[in-house]
């Protein structure tokens, strides 16, 4: 509004508005309530962005580290290097159960569901390079429960627990397949042979997984649905390519095709499965 | 657990949740139906005969809130009380419209803003997330806002309908309204963008007054109330 606007609606008016305008009126009252409240709303949805963001960061480490598993010998010392990081991940969601103590979790799942996705991807991967397997929901979960010590009197210990939603394990899951997948790649860079299959049949397990899902589940799914058909494509034509000149290429030699093939395959117009 | 045993786990989840989102949106389509009918009644107050009887269209309007009282009762039973929010956007909509067709009723019959306590009560819901099943303080406030604007045609056709008095009234209170939302930190939200739409009404309000004043339309009946 402009403010000639504002000089042309009277004087009268102004003085009027004054007068209701104190700051004992129900309304202006009422809305101080609300002014609180919003902000405590705002600010608890703040802090738990940048948990969210700072347990991101961490689990993206890890998921980086545990792909060095590929080129060392000592496979079970960066997978413990890896499990400490995550007891520090652990930690952080911890901080976000704390938050949502007594709140409804759904009101702020917006605000820390990339991180808890991203946790569940490093998680799911480490859990993978140690068993072969997939982690189920229940392991997940059963390793976020927090003991706190409440510091108030008493000294009732008290339990706190983080439930990852169905989704947020599906979604963590989904992109988990792309971590695999660069991981088949660059095993085959180092010569390793049986890696790549072991990948391409747990991988496809996934892929059907997700296919018995479909579009039931939410639109997120079935966006990465996409991503996931791609990279089992790259690993499915690895496997091939090692099965069709794994026999008469010398080893160092395949480095090479790979990397030229996972060039091509990069293309997004690649017809899908 | 298998890889397959994992998936149809989370599958059997996912179609419980489909489930009760079904439930959830058949109720709430019946009382869009009777947020609809509430409003057909209360617009009739913007026709030249309908500033005549507006109590009788507020007892009606107050009759349909009984109807939206049971469909609320209904729509707490669908789904666990703790998980209002993960179905919250179905009905959000919806209780938005109540909040104001609430706040609307109330400001025919009183001229003043409804508080949240009485819209819940209105309603047939609660308060406090703690208690059950709530009016959000951002859907009421976005209902009070969507009064707003209604209010600024009020004023308008008040004017038609020859009452130059009642957009004077409207002004403060529309004033006093951006005087307490003005209190807000809002977020980049749907609030914020609702709220960024009151100056407008606000300005057409103002426009009113200003011709009303200008032709000494509103003086004249108000100091003929005064004699």
């Amino acid at each position: 509004m402009s403010k000639r606007e504002d000089d042309r609606c009277g004087r009268k008016l102004k003085t009027e508005a004054e007068v209701c305008m104190n700051p004992d009126s129900s309304v202006i009252a009422a809305f101080k309530v609300f002014q609180q409240e919003l902000d405590t709303k705002h600010d608890k949805h703040e802090r738990l962005v940048k948990i969210s963001r700072d347990v991101t960061i961490e689990s993206k480490r890890t998921i980086f580290l545990l792909h060095r598993v590929t080129s060392v010998p000592d496979v079970e010392e960066i997978l413990t290097e890896a499990d400490v990081k995550l007891d520090a991940v652990r930690q952080k969601i911890g901080q976000i159960a704390e938050e949502l103590k007594g709140e409804d979790l759904h009101q702020f799942h917006r605000a820390f569901t990339p991180g808890i996705q991203e946790y569940v991807e490093a998680v799911s991967f480490h859990h993978f390079i140690r068993h072969r397997t997939l982690i189920s929901l229940e392991e997940i979960n059963a390793r976020l429960v927090f003991m706190r010590e409440n510091k108030g009197e008493g000294e009732v210990a008290c339990v706190l627990t983080f439930q990852i939603t169905p989704t947020d394990y599906l979604l963590g899951v989904a992109d988990l397949t792309g971590e695999l997948m660069r991981m088949c790649i660059s095993s085959v860079g180092n010569g390793d042979i049986d890696t790549p299959f072991q990948l391409s049949g747990f991988l496809r397990q996934i892929h059907d997984g997700f296919s018995y899902i479909g579009n039931t589940g939410p639109y997120e799914v079935s966006k990465k649905l996409h991503t996931l058909r791609q990279s089992l494509g790259k690993v499915e034509d690895a496997c091939y390519t090692l099965r069709v000149r794994g026999s008469e290429i010398p080893k160092h030699m395949l480095v090479d095709v790979f990397t030229s093939r996972a060039a091509t395959h990069l293309d997004p117009d690649e017809p899908m499965v | 657990m298998s890889v397959t045993e994992m998936f149809s786990y989370i599958q059997g989840f996912l179609s419980a949740d489909q489930d009760i989102r079904e439930d959830i949106r058949k109720v709430v389509q019946v009382l869009e139906q009777t947020a609809r009918e509430i409003l057909t009644v209360l617009q009739s107050v913007h026709q030249p005969s309908g500033f005549k009887d507006i109590p009788s269209k507020c007892l009606k309007a107050r009759e349909l809130f009984c109807t939206v009282r049971n469909h609320t009762g209904e729509l707490k039973t669908k789904f666990p009380v703790e998980q209002y929010y993960r179905y919250h956007e179905h009905w959000r909509f919806v209780l938005q419209r109540l909040a104001f067709l609430a706040a609307f009723v109330v400001y025919l019959e009183s001229e003043s803003l409804v508080t949240r306590e009485d819209v819940a009560e209105i309603l047939g819901i609660e308060v406090n997330r703690e208690k059950g099943f709530h009016l959000d303080v951002e859907d009421y406030l976005a209902g009070v806002l969507i009064l707003a604007s209604e209010l600024s045609r009020l004023a308008v056709n008040s004017v038609t309908a020859g009452d130059y008095v009642r957009p004077l009234r409207i002004s403060n209170f529309i004033n006093e309204l951006d005087y307490g939302f003005r209190l807000l930190n809002l977020k980049n939200d749907p609030l914020r963008k609702r709220y960024d739409g009151l100056k407008y009404d606000l300005k057409k309000i103002e426009e009113v007054v200003y011709d009303l004043s200008i032709r000494g339309l509103a003086k004249e009946l108000e100091a003929g109330g005064d004699k």
